[in-house]
């Protein structure tokens, strides 16, 4: 079942276009991750389906029900972490979790749920004493707090050390084992492939891709990425005509090749033809990273891929 | 109106120092000095017989309430909306407003103690009488801390960020203190400033609670003042008072 339903969602701004016709449905249990490029309209799209901004065009339905019409009811299932904000600066944390648990009529017991973010040892602090990544974990807690069927994470690790990163992770897969439906905006392609069960990948305001994290790395041009430093220079057109090839970058003496298994196979075999040894040889899958690229980016040309260091992001 | 929220933002101005010392010990203490002058505490022919002192507890009853309503009240709205925290609200079942309400409500409160505080200094201290007529002392006070928050609304709504909202709340404050007879009370004025004087909210409330202090019923005309400007400032205030 559906929780979330959104069809042909379109918003702009003085003119301006942010979200263009944008459709996805998230089904109930499921993280679903809303992944792109800064300025693609992932708050624009979250916030209209929390009720925080009016849709110029389309349809919005949570658990069935308009969120701006339907306010009061949308509130009471969904939980929301809003991409900017603050609290009173003189609030502190477990005023903030009480008044929040207070909002709603079913509340969560904050007390394990702020032992849960590391938040216990600051109860008693105040919200403007707080660091960057206590104060977003204060937020998840607020979005969680009122026991929601579905939470909407809005760059939920943005801010956090890399080790309150993978904690919150877990934090957010427990949830969702709980029966919770998750709608998570990011930048992050690990966040996003660890976490998602389906990631819409939105650019400029329109869905680029609608998969499974697995399903979107297949999709990429290249979903293998070979590297090495030959010992003796090789033919470049010999290279750029290895089968299933999609792209051939040199950099510093190194060379990479993206491709499939097939390219793999041709260019072992090209290399022992030649009596070349290919040092520091490394062959690794296509990330997320990849295929995000391949969708962003309108044509994934040689130079693009100069410009990317893909040793760094595939090793 | 939301009772933890009312709660929250209760205890939330009890931790600012600033608002707590010039809504309820500003006031007061500067009845106190006044009275302190022995010269303020001699009847006076120009005054109907009244002390400098006596003419003083209305103007300090009413600077707590502007303080509360012009200063105050204004910049904490403003942050509330400026720090996304009113937008934080609008996820929750609990309706934004919850929080403007709550905060008109303790302001209300503030100026009300900051009142009796001042009625209570003036008493104790320098015996000055307590209001004769005190149901119509009662109305016109409640009239004025109306006032006062439909002003303060109505400066927040305008304003943009809180440094706006703090420069605009002192320029409106010296008039308004002003009118309320900071500088010369309102029975001291010539005819014609008074007439003036009363027509401008704090003005008329100043009238109306001499008025009552010494036994009269307060003015209609004063209180029709302050409730029209009320109904003005507060239709302003919805009109243009924006949540995001
Ligand atoms: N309230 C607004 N007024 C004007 N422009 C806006 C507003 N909100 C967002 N935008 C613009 O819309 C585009 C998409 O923004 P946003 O949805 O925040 O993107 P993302 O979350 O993907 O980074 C951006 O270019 C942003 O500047
Ligand atoms: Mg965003």
């Amino acid at each position: 079942m559906s929780v979330i339903e959104v069809t042909d969602l379109r918003k702009s701004y003085g003119g301006r276009t942010v979200v263009d016709g944008v459709s996805f449905a998230v089904e109930e249990g499921e993280i679903f991750g809303i992944l792109g490029p800064n300025g693609a309209g992932k708050t624009t799209t979250v916030e209209c389906v929390e009720g925080l901004r009016v849709p110029d065009a389309g349809r919005v339905r949570v658990t069935g029900l308009d969120p701006v019409a339907d306010h009061d009811r949308v509130a009471h299932v969904l939980g929301a972490q809003l991409q900017e904000g603050r609290l009173q600066e003189k609030l502190t944390v477990r005023e903030a979790l009480q008044l929040y648990a207070a909002f709603h009529p079913n509340p969560a017991d904050w007390r394990p749920l702020a032992e849960r973010l590391g938040l216990g040892d600051r109860l008693g602090a105040r919200f403007g004493k707080l660091s960057g990544g206590q104060k977003q974990r204060l937020f998840i807690a607020l979005a969680l707090v009122g026991n929601p069927r579905i939470v909407v994470l809005d760059e939920l690790t943005t801010g956090l050390d890399p080790r309150a990163r993978r904690d919150t992770w877990q934090l957010i897969e427990e949830v969702r084992d709980s029966g919770v439906t998750v709608l998570l905006v990011t930048h992050f392609m690990e966040e996003a492939q660890r976490l998602c069960d389906r990631i819409a990948v939105i650019d400029k305001g329109r869905i680029a891709a609608l998969d499974t994290p697995a399903g979107l790395i297949r999709r990429s041009a290249g979903a293998t990425v070979i590297t090495f430093t030959p010992s003796a220079p090789l033919d470049e057109e010999e290279l750029s005509a290895l089968p299933a090839l999609s792209s051939v970058a040199y950099k510093d003496g190194r060379i990479t090749l993206a491709g499939g298994d097939e390219t793999v196979n041709a260019v072992i075999t090209l290399l022992a033809r030649r009596h070349i040894t290919a040092h520091q040889l490394r062959v690794s899958d296509a990330t997320l990273d990849d295929a995000f690229l391949d969708l962003t980016t309108t044509d994934l040309t040689t130079t693009d891929l100069t410009k990317t260091d893909l040793t760094e992001t595939t090793s | 109106m939301n009772t933890a929220v009312l709660r929250t933002e209760a205890r939330l101005l009890a931790r600012e120092p600033g608002s707590l010392f010039w809504i309820l010990v500003f006031p007061p203490v500067l009845l106190a000095i006044l009275g302190a002058v022995p010269a303020f505490r001699e009847p006076q022919d120009g005054l109907d017989g009244l002390r400098i002192v006596d003419t003083y507890v209305p103007v300090t009853v009413l600077v707590g309430m502007i303080v509360a309503g012009v200063q105050s009240m204004p910049a904490g709205l403003t942050g509330y909306r400026e720090h996304g925290i009113l937008r934080r609200m609008s996820t929750t079942p609990v309706r934004p407003s919850a929080l403007l309400s709550a905060q008109m409500l303790v302001h209300a409160v503030a100026a009300v103690l900051s009142a009796l505080l001042a009625l209570a200094v003036g008493r104790l201290a320098y015996d000055v009488r307590l209001p004769e007529q005190p149901y119509g002392y009662l109305l016109a006070l409640v009239l004025a801390v109306v006032v006062s928050l439909a002003l303060g609304s109505v400066i927040s709504a305008v304003s943009r960020t809180v440094k706006i909202a703090g420069a605009i709340g002192t320029a409106v404050f010296f008039p308004m203190l002003f009118c309320a007879g900071v500088w010369l009370p309102v029975q001291a004025m010539p005819d014609v400033m008074a007439d003036v004087v009363g027509l401008l909210p704090f003005g008329a409330a100043a009238q109306a609670l001499n008025e009552a202090m010494v036994g009269d019923w307060p003015g209609w005309a004063h209180l029709g003042v302050m409730a029209g400007w009320t109904v003005a400032l507060s239709v302003a205030a919805a009109r243009w008072f924006r949540w995001e």
